[in-house]
């Protein structure tokens, strides 16, 4: 059986950029739009990068701050300030 | 010298918090700070083992709960300047709110009373700080959630009296009771019952496809509030799966005992979502995706995933799985036609879905719809199109752990109503299902004190014997306007007026309503 993990972000400015760095970061991931949110869902692993996040906003982003924008997520979650992973052991 | 002040990294921010804020104890004994920590059976062998992976320390909270809360009310303030509730896609979608308001928000406070109190039970500083917060989160989200609704309340019926009714009303005795059924648990299990069950493994179900359909039907209030909520969820359900992985990896005596927690509380949750089922399938208008289909993404794809992690520790998905599995095809339908019946003991009104919404139905549950519910449906709206609104005034035999009337059916057996009994020291006790009387068995001195409405009724404890009493009375129901078929209420001349389809302002004060 696939194990997936996967987060979901309210549809607004922000997570556009938050989907940008996945889906550059996580070739893999799945991205499905649904009303009002977007929910993207990969197979075991799944990861935030403060740095290509600061690429695509141009600005520098703490790793935090996804908190604002994030509806759910699914899977074991390991955040330090570079990065946010969720995962399946 | 001035010297640079060096930023703390997550990590090192997170651990003076939780752990160098903390003392032990000189001049008492720490049993007796904590007396509720051991009787359970759970075994802490090394608090500093607890981590938070979001590692939020005060002020990072303050900071985003800040910016959350400020996003929220400038769209509530926008929602109620432009008059949002003319903009939903109809009217019958706001008796969805009204269920949330007296079932949903209650639970909220509920939550923020429940880890308030747990968090002053555990002795590790970090579990203590994950509650604190914990608890703030949810009285906020009980707040919010008023806030956002007190718009309709404004427009529509219903929604005048949530905390007392959520105290009284027949159906909302069933989440009333699954959290006075957490709360009067110990510490550890109000854990596994709330973090790890109810918001790990099913909240997403209530907050995620319901909240996206509440978009899908215009109500941008709703959309909003739960969003905003279910932000600080993700927090919770991370917590909730290390709480769970924390208490597993202290010791292997703890095993079983979790084991019979998730097993309990995955059931005792299954149950109360049967709600939330039917206001996917029947009460939003424009509808996003099927409760099935939710419940086979969040249920069986996500929680399949979550239990295959669990393994390795020695836990196994919950018992009857597969009995809620294969309910996800009849759940709404039997709630909804419930309610349907008892639509006169409601603050919400019900109705007959139209004909393309029977087709939604049909296509979206092929095996099951056609063959079990359609016809009846199709019979019920006769019956009204022919001025016999079908009202049921029989009070239902309620099962004593989930207090849903007994209304499901089995497994195997689709036209077999599923009813389960014993007999405990002399009395007799009625259970909607197996997991249901496996609860009380565990546990029969709490349940044997279960506040089921139908009995109290009967005994004479809600200011009547006749429903009429009870309901406006002792619910503080408005007969005619709140309760009662949808089509023709003050709400639905209301909304004909507010579209300009039809004014029947003049009209309505004589009472039309059917009885």
């Amino acid at each position: 059986m696939s194990q997936l993990v996967f987060i979901a972000f309210q549809d607004n400015d922000n997570a556009r950029y938050l989907v940008d760095a996945i889906a550059e970061d996580n070739p893999e991931a799945e991205v499905q739009h649904q009303p009002a949110m977007i929910r993207i869902q990969a197979e075991k692993r799944l990861v935030i990068n403060r740095e290509t996040m600061e690429e695509k906003l141009g600005r520098d982003w703490d790793v935090q701050e996804m908190l604002i924008d994030v509806i759910s997520i699914g899977g074991n979650v390991d955040e330090d300030d570079d990065h946010f992973i969720l995962q399946w052991n | 010298m001035p010297v640079k002040n060096k930023k703390l990294n997550l990590k090192d921010k997170y651990q003076y918090l939780t752990r160098d804020m903390a003392w032990e104890p000189s001049y008492q004994k720490k049993e007796d700070i904590f007396p509720n920590e051991s009787f359970e059976g759970i075994k802490i062998t090394d608090w500093s083992q607890w981590e938070d992976p979001f590692r939020l320390t005060m002020d990072a909270y303050w900071k985003y709960q800040a910016e959350k809360e400020k996003k929220l009310y400038a769209i509530f303030d926008a929602f109620a300047q432009n008059n949002g509730h003319q903009n939903i896609s109809d009217a019958r979608y706001v008796n969805a709110l009204k269920l949330f308001l007296t079932g949903v928000s209650p639970l909220e406070h509920a939550a923020f009373q429940g880890y308030a109190r747990v968090g002053r039970d555990f002795s590790g500083a970090g579990a203590r700080v994950a509650c604190q917060m914990q608890a703030i989160d949810e009285l906020r989200h009980s707040q919010t959630q008023q806030h956002a609704m007190s718009h309709y309340n404004k427009h529509f019926n219903g929604l005048h009296d949530a905390a007392h009714m959520h105290d009284r009303v027949w159906f909302l005795s069933v989440p009333k009771s699954f959290f006075d059924d957490a709360r009067t648990a110990g510490p550890f299990e109000f854990l596994t019952a709330i973090s790890f069950s109810f918001e790990y493994v099913l909240t997403n179900l209530l907050f995620v496809p319901f909240m996206s359909g509440a978009a899908y039907n215009g109500d941008m209030a709703t959309v909003t509030f739960g969003f905003s909520a279910q932000s600080d969820e993700a927090r919770h359900m991370t917590l909730g799966l290390e709480v769970i992985k924390f208490i597993l990896e202290q010791h292997e005596d703890n095993v079983p005992i979790v084991q019979r927690w998730i097993d309990k509380w995955f059931w005792r949750g299954f149950r109360l979502l049967s709600l939330v089922g039917m206001m996917m399938d029947y009460m939003l208008p424009n509808r996003v995706m099927s409760w099935a289909e939710a419940w086979e993404v969040y249920y069986e794809q996500n929680g399949g995933a979550l239990f295959k992690d669990l393994e390795r520790y020695g836990i196994r998905p919950p018992k009857y799985q597969d009995v809620a599995n294969d309910a996800k095809n009849h759940v709404s339908h039997q709630a909804w036609a419930t309610f349907y019946q008892y639509g006169h003991a409601t603050n919400f009104h019900t109705w007959m879905p139209e004909k393309d919404e029977l087709d939604w139905l049909s296509q979206k549950y092929p095996e099951t719809f056609d063959k079990y519910y359609r016809p009846r449906f199709e019979y019920w709206a006769k019956e009204h199109a022919e001025g016999r609104r079908f009202y049921n005034n029989t009070l239902p035999q309620l099962c004593q752990v989930c207090q849903i009337p007994t209304i499901f059916t089995e497994k195997d057996d689709p036209t077999v109503l599923s009813h389960r009994q014993i007999v405990h020291e002399g009395e007799r006790y009625h259970f909607c299902s197996d997991g249901c009387c496996d609860i009380f068995k565990d546990e029969p001195e709490k349940y044997v004190q279960a506040w089921l409405p139908v009995h109290q009724i009967y005994q004479g404890n809600c200011e009547g014997g006749d429903v009429e009493t009870v309901v406006s009375k002792y619910y503080h129901i408005n007969i005619g306007e709140d309760n009662f078929e949808y089509i023709g209420s003050p709400d639905h001349k209301r909304w004909l007026s507010i579209k300009g389809k039809q004014s029947d302002d003049k009209e309505s004060g004589s009472s039309q309503d059917a009885a």
